[in-house]
């Protein structure tokens, strides 16, 4: 055997196995996904090309328009929250962490403790914390003298995606912690030193020097965070149901995705074309957010040297 | 800055640390401290001690509502699939990082390319995959799934790693007459422990907690994961809020005494698609 076709044979050995996995399982099927956009189907057999028809009852069809729109702005909802709720108090923590204060190595290994969690763990606690009659949070409320403010925070479609939407930062706090905390380790001391000489009060250090230089860890946030907004699951599955009540006030893209394609308890409504169609609109707007943020994030970085 | 002001600076900072502790562990406490009490006792005396110590709260967990087959389940499907995609993504990350072929940057962007796929979305087609390969309702569809997906990230650490490596270990290894197999177990992959410790991390988490792909491939009681087990488990014990605690206590507790115990790594490794270095 000769040294060329030997080597061959090991790349072929060390490469193959990994590849045939990763085509079978990974490639395969999302190329399936988007081609099964345009057929039609009848329960989960293939009835023949349909072009863009499911694309056209998607956006035309009572009630796909609407159960579309609604679901499509609850993720928005939940994007913009978590962006001002979570990453905010995520930012203001990293920037007290980095300051050393006594206990911040302890405190870093608490605040990522839930990032660990199951999202099923996590949506079941809180779902029994939030009971309306005997959970945990109305009475602690109530022994506060804030009785008014307890209410069924789950139940009330005015305050279930919220509510949704807090349980979900409570879970996740840690991350963007953690992560602007180590951008602003990253910043050089000599800069801040240098600033600090020059008689720049902390505001204005944290406005010139830290902010600019967290640009890259701030971006990968934001895109972070659509990617998990839009990929909303189990925690609205587990807590409010498939269905996202009440009233579909949590109702998310994935839950009517997950609907459409396998079928709801209450409509018995199945639909694997515009099931399909829905995941090929998801599948754009989340790859076109990833491949933008990459790029933009590449070129920040060139900036920043 | 006076350095009264520095010191009320200081015990403001303190101050909003620890109720954001709290915040965090208030919740998990009360949780663990429910799961001894009785149903009465939870809505009653919702945030004290237990009066007595109820253990067997978990016992009838553990074994009337088969938590004890859940775990077994999400042992063995987390163990095979973090060790199929670990054992696959050094292999292919060794020739990807170490060999000099025609096509490689292709395969590596290939590779690569799966970690901006939201596969989920493509829960159809492999419904009707794993339904053709008679793998429904079965470990092995989710352990398969796992692997596959896990690999762009494995593939991505651990070329980096094998391309660090100087050029002349696998040379002088090879013209001792060492075989690519002795060179790859034997030089290499001890070199690039670190960035394996890093890729398990990064996928045991996430493959113990989906619930996803258990909730469509699983149907059989027997075969459920932990995640799915639960709705199951929620859904027959609803009233009974002691053991609906001791259950929640008990699938949490693996996950965080791994995590007390490796913290730092827990750290590095899930944030590291976000941080550098």
């Amino acid at each position: 055997m000769s040294l060329r076709t030997s080597r061959r044979l090991w790349l072929v050995f060390f490469l193959g196995p990994a590849l045939l996995l990763f085509a079978t399982f990974m490639t395969y099927p999302i190329f399936s996904a988007l081609a099964y956009s345009l057929y039609a189907w009848e329960g989960i057999g293939q009835r023949g090309f349909a072009g863009l028809a499911n694309f056209v009852r998607l956006f035309t069809t009572f009630p796909y328009p609407r159960l579309l729109a609604n679901a499509f702005s609850d993720n928005v909802v939940v994007f913009i929250l978590t962006m001002v709720i979570q990453n905010g108090t995520g930012l203001v923590l990293a920037l007290l962490l980095s300051r050393g204060p006594w206990g911040a190595r302890v405190y870093r290994i608490i605040f990522f403790l839930p990032v660990t969690l199951s999202l099923v763990i996590v949506g079941f606690l809180w779902a029994l914390f939030l009971n309306p009659v005997f959970g945990v949070v109305n009475k602690a409320l109530t022994l506060a003298g804030l009785t008014g403010l307890a209410r069924p925070w789950l139940g009330d479609p005015g305050t279930a995606l919220v509510t949704l939407t807090l349980i979900n930062a409570w879970r996740w706090l840690g991350f963007p912690t953690l992560v602007f905390l180590a951008g602003i380790n990253a910043v050089p001391d000599e800069y801040l030193e240098a600033a600090r000489i020059d008689g720049a009060d902390e505001w204005h250090v944290m406005r010139t020097i830290i902010f600019p230089l967290l640009a890259p860890a701030v971006t990968i946030i934001v895109i972070l965070t659509f990617i998990g907004s839009f990929n909303w699951f189990e925690l609205p599955y587990v807590v409010q149901g498939v269905s996202g009540g009440p009233n579909r006030a949590t109702d998310v893209l994935g839950l009517l995705f997950y609907r459409t394609a396998f079928g709801e308890v209450d409509t018995g409504l199945q639909d694997i074309g515009i099931g399909s169609a829905i995941a090929v609109l998801m599948f754009l707007v989340l790859v076109t957010v990833s491949t933008v943020g990459a790029v933009f994030l590449r070129r920040r970085e060139v900036e920043v040297g | 800055m006076t350095r009264s002001a520095t010191r009320g600076a200081g015990t403001l900072v303190q101050a909003i640390l620890l109720a954001n502790a709290a915040l965090v562990l208030a919740p998990m406490v009360i949780m663990g401290l429910s799961a001894f009490k009785t149903t009465r006792e939870i809505f009653q005396n919702p945030f004290g001690l237990p009066a007595v110590w109820r253990f067997e709260n978990f016992n009838r967990v553990w074994v009337e509502a088969r938590f004890g087959q859940y775990f077994q389940n999400s042992v063995i499907v987390t163990a095979v699939s973090v060790a199929i995609l670990v054992v696959l993504g050094a292999m292919a990350s060794y020739a990807l990082g170490r060999f000099r072929f025609r096509g490689n940057d292709l395969l590596y962007v290939y590779f690569l390319s799966g970690l901006m796929l939201p596969i989920r979305l493509a829960i159809i087609p492999l419904f009707i995959l794993m339904r053709d390969l008679n793998l429904l309702d079965t470990l092995w569809s989710l352990i398969l799934i796992y692997a596959a997906s896990g690999l762009p990230s494995a593939i991505f650490i651990l070329t980096g790693f094998f391309r660090t490596l100087p050029a002349d270990l696998d040379n002088a290894a090879r013209i001792d007459g060492a075989s690519e197999w002795t060179i790859f177990t034997r030089v290499m992959l001890p070199l690039v422990r670190p960035a394996l410790v890093i890729v398990t991390v990064y996928n045991v988490i996430p493959i113990w907690n989906d619930f996803f792909f258990p909730l469509v491939f699983i149907k059989s009681d027997h075969l459920k994961t932990l995640p799915l087990g639960m709705t199951t488990f929620f859904g027959q014990y609803y009233t009974d809020y002691a053991a609906l605690f001791a259950g929640l206590t008990l699938a949490a507790i693996p996950v965080v005494v791994l995590y007390v115990v490796l913290s730092q790594h827990f750290i590095r490794g899930l944030t590291a698609g976000a941080v550098k270095g």
